[in-house]
């Protein structure tokens, strides 16, 4: 699986705008939890202290926004583009 | 992204701390405070409510507190007045997950006392405390206030449930006072273990018991620290004095046109000396008649006079927030607020006379000033 990082995360990512993780994963949540092995940092700022994805950061799985899917329940498979990407919010 | 500047301070400067919706910024000037050199934007496009200079221990740190809107908020320290900061990876102030709390904004930092220099206060939303003793290399929740039994009947204000004050007892190190809107003040005599309300007098405009034990809209408290019996507390609708640290309060809402606002300092060492800056309304929270103008008492409260030499008289429609207004600790005292319109005003004269410090900056939401303290270099030793 291949996640890519956006741009203001990159530094908690070791500078790298795509991360490849190997390991066993069926879920969203269980290759998040690959990510986070490798780059701790992205956990807090993808993630509210509950274990939810936070409200203004989209994730897409395989094109598809988790929101329209499973949520963190949303499949993967060994193949899956994960993009992490901040909502069209804030200002 | 914008251009960042940086300001290299000197001993006996004096900073300027300005939080506003979109980055902090560092104003420096030398000890006549006449000309000011402006330093940021940090934390671009983040709103950053909580900002502190941490002078203890020969440290020169500041704090921010800053929000993303996407990745959340993150608590950052810098030891070379803002040149770089701690990585947010490294934030380690967030609730527990067995709490059920969710971080949303960082409120306030307070330094502990000077005897207690590697402890660090934080106020944030949902209105909660943490506390660090190892100068923010790790934070806890401070559990009494969280688990209170009336927590759950606190209601947040147009700001949301957030905990903004933090008063540490100069003189009681086991009693500190909070507030929080909408719940009022608590305080702890336990260090934090346990905490009771106490807003003995302060009305509640907007419940059906006006003087209930809980539940006010406290918007600011500040304390003496020449006097530490004495406190002024800016309420929504309500102006008030406390001569017993707090347990009680009276209406001193003498000669203001009106008792609606944020803001408020008191003087260093004169504990009749305080200033606000009163608004309008809470349905119209700009100041009243289009008249920027700063409210001082010198006798306690008994009389408050306008303070509006250099400030703008008409047409000026300014809303000035619960930490915007903030005093150094020279003499005379400079006071210096903000504006949600971006505009940082000072005075080099306990607010006899005003200028426009900088304009044009982001909706400013707190202001902190603070006299640099340098260590001094050691001496040169003779051969």
């Amino acid at each position: 699986m291949i996640f890519v990082i956006p741009e203001p995360l990159r530094d908690l990512a070791g500078s790298r705008d795509e991360v490849r993780v190997d390991g066993d994963a069926r879920s969203l949540a269980d290759a998040l939890g690959l990510l986070w092995t490798s780059c701790p940092g992205v956990r807090d700022r993808i993630l509210t202290e509950r274990g939810e994805v936070r409200p203004h950061v989209n994730i897409f799985v395989d094109g598809e926004s988790i929101r329209f899917a499973a949520g963190l329940a949303t499949p993967v498979h060994p193949r899956s583009e994960i993009v992490i990407l901040p909502a069209v919010s804030g200002g | 992204m914008p251009e960042v500047r940086h300001v290299s301070p000197r001993n006996g400067d004096v900073l300027v701390l300005v939080g506003t919706m979109k980055g902090a910024f560092i104003l420096r000037s030398g000890k006549g405070r006449g000309k000011w050199e402006v330093g940021g934007p940090y934390f671009v496009g983040s709103p950053v409510y909580a900002l502190t200079l941490d002078g203890r221990a020969g440290r020169q740190r500041l704090w921010a507190g800053s929000m993303s809107w996407h990745w959340g908020a993150t608590v950052a320290s810098s030891d070379d007045f803002g040149k770089s900061w701690t990585d947010p990876e490294t934030s380690k102030l967030k609730f527990p997950e067995s709490s059920g709390g969710e971080l949303k904004q960082i409120w306030q930092i307070t330094p502990g006392r000077e005897s207690e220099p590697d402890t660090i206060y934080c106020g944030v939303e949902p209105a909660a405390l943490f506390k660090s003793r190892d100068a923010g290399a790790t934070w806890s929740l401070v559990e009494g206030l969280w688990n209170h039994e009336q927590r759950a009947r606190w209601m947040p204000g147009a700001g949301g449930l957030c905990l903004h004050t933090i008063l540490l007892d100069p003189e009681d190190t086991k009693r500190i006072r909070i507030a929080i809107s909408a719940a009022g003040m608590y305080v702890t005599e336990d260090g934090g273990a346990t905490w009771r309300p106490s807003n003995k007098g302060v009305r509640a405009e907007f419940l059906p018991d006006k003087y209930p034990e809980f539940g006010q809209c406290v918007h600011k408290v500040v304390q003496s620290p020449a006097m530490p019996e004495r406190m002024y507390l800016q309420n929504h609708w309500g102006l008030y004095r406390s001569d017993d640290r707090g347990e009680s309060w009276r209406d001193v809402a003498n000669g203001v046109p009106s008792d609606f606002g944020f803001a408020m300092a008191t003087h260093p060492d004169d504990p009749d000396t305080a200033w606000i800056v009163p608004l309008e309304s809470d349905g119209f929270r700009c100041t009243p008649g289009g008249k920027l103008r700063v409210y001082r008492t010198r006798d306690g409260g008994e009389s408050w006079k306008p303070m509006t030499k250099g400030l703008p008289q008409k047409g000026a429609h300014e809303t000035v927030l619960r930490d915007s207004l903030a005093i150094d600790s020279l003499d005379p005292v400079g006071v210096y607020f903000g504006t949600r319109s971006g505009k940082l005003f000072g005075s080099a004269d306990e607010g006899k006379n005003w200028e426009l410090m900088v304009d044009g900056l982001p909706p400013v939401v707190s202001v902190k000033a603070a006299v640099v303290s340098l260590p001094r270099k050691k001496a040169k030793q003779s051969k």
